[in-house]
């Protein structure tokens, strides 16, 4: 590897820009910023093109797919966006490197296995919160919600509970 | 009193995602071992990063309100639910530290070329579908609230909003103190080139071959 890659943003630059971008979403969306909400449309349409009687006549997906193509919506672009600003971001940074990410202990398909059952998890979890770290931990701790900041404690003690047992994952 | 614009459309998504995107990376976000060095107390980026935006947005919604550019009342403030907002959390902090990711890193780990963030995915939609299938079992637990819709601290302590807007900035200065002598201890934060040293290349002959492990002596 030859290129170096240009240093992280210090966290108080990052943090302000991304309090920046939220607070112009709230100014001029009314609401904050998310990202699960693109997954569990994704998963009406997926389940819509693999199951449609099941997905039609199912409680949680029927309401999404009856207002037409699930991901016909705000939450789509701006996951688009966040894929096109996180690459740009990469590229021109010499960040972005194809491949996979993974602890020194951990083989790659154990890796990516783990990736597979951590993404069930936060996809279930982020159904039943109605949102995940950003749409209720940034985005409703930045409105103050009672919500954010319950949500918030959920997430930093689990993970601070859950690294006890998982740290030869990652280091 | 004309905020908010409560434009949803195309390019409102875009280009608010493009900046969400751009700082994420920017904080190196798009990294699972950065963001999981969080709950390791090696790097404590997820909670500056995270604080410093609350603040800030926080202050910017006070300020304009202040100012009456942007009614009361006027924007989405998430409700409390009894167990679904407290238990969802736990099960995002599980898999985060299992997975590497949450929904929005994840976005920003696969636009930094990481396949594992595309598994991840993957196993969102899955975990989303699973939810969906045990959606009318769960339902009287999963839906219940708990206090008024759009609940709020402000509203809880019974104080004004900037008063609890200080109280985050002296709780997020003590932590970042606190986080800022862990990470000296534990030999983080991590830099870029750490852990671009952690990605296996693709078609590249592998760029971890003979490196990684040799560089990190001391994991």
């Amino acid at each position: 590897m030859s290129a170096q890659p240009r240093p992280f943003w210090h966290p108080l630059a990052a943090g302000g820009l991304l309090g920046v971008a939220l607070l112009l979403t709230f100014l001029i969306t009314g609401h904050g910023l998310g990202a699960s909400g693109f997954f569990a449309r994704m998963a009406a349409w997926v389940s819509a093109q693999l199951a449609p009687g099941w997905a039609a006549t199912n409680s949680y997906f029927a309401p999404f797919l009856q207002a037409g193509n699930p991901l016909s919506n705000w939450i789509t672009w701006e996951v688009i966006g966040v894929v096109t600003g996180g690459f740009l971001g990469a590229v021109a940074a010499g960040r972005f490197r194809l491949g996979i990410e993974r602890g020194p202990n951990l083989s790659t398909g154990s890796r990516l296995l783990f990736a597979l059952v951590g993404g069930i998890l936060v996809g279930f979890g982020a159904r039943l919160a109605q949102g995940c770290t950003s749409g209720v931990g940034l985005s409703g701790a930045a409105t103050l919600a009672v919500a954010g900041f319950v949500f918030l404690a959920g997430f930093f003690l689990a993970g601070f509970a859950t690294a006890l047992f998982t740290r030869r994952l990652w280091q | 009193m004309t905020l908010p614009l409560y434009d949803n459309g195309l390019l409102s998504g875009l280009f608010l995602g493009l900046l969400f995107g751009f700082a994420l990376e920017a904080a190196g976000f798009g990294s699972p071992r950065r963001l999981t060095g969080q709950f390791l107390l090696r790097d404590w980026s997820v909670f500056k990063v995270m604080f410093t935006a609350v603040i800030v947005a926080a202050l910017g919604l006070w300020l304009f309100q202040t100012l009456g550019w942007l009614g009361p009342g006027s924007y989405f403030v998430p409700g409390l639910l009894l167990y679904g907002t407290f238990f969802g959390g736990v099960l995002i902090g599980v898999g985060f530290m299992l997975g590497g990711y949450c929904p929005g890193t994840s976005a920003v780990g696969l636009a930094s070329g990481r396949i594992d963030a595309l598994v991840f995915m993957i196993g969102m939609v899955a975990g989303s579908a699973v939810y969906a299938a045990v959606f009318d079992w769960i339902r009287p637990f999963a839906l219940a609230t708990a206090g008024p819709g759009g609940w709020t601290l402000p509203q809880l302590f019974g104080v004004p909003d900037i008063v609890v807007i200080a109280a985050l900035a002296v709780i997020a200065f003590l932590g970042w103190k606190l986080g800022t002598a862990m990470e000296r201890r534990l030999g983080g934060p991590y830099r870029a080139e750490q852990i671009l040293e952690d990605v296996d290349g693709l078609g590249t002959g592998g760029a971890r071959m003979g490196g990684a492990e040799r560089l990190h002596p001391a994991e």
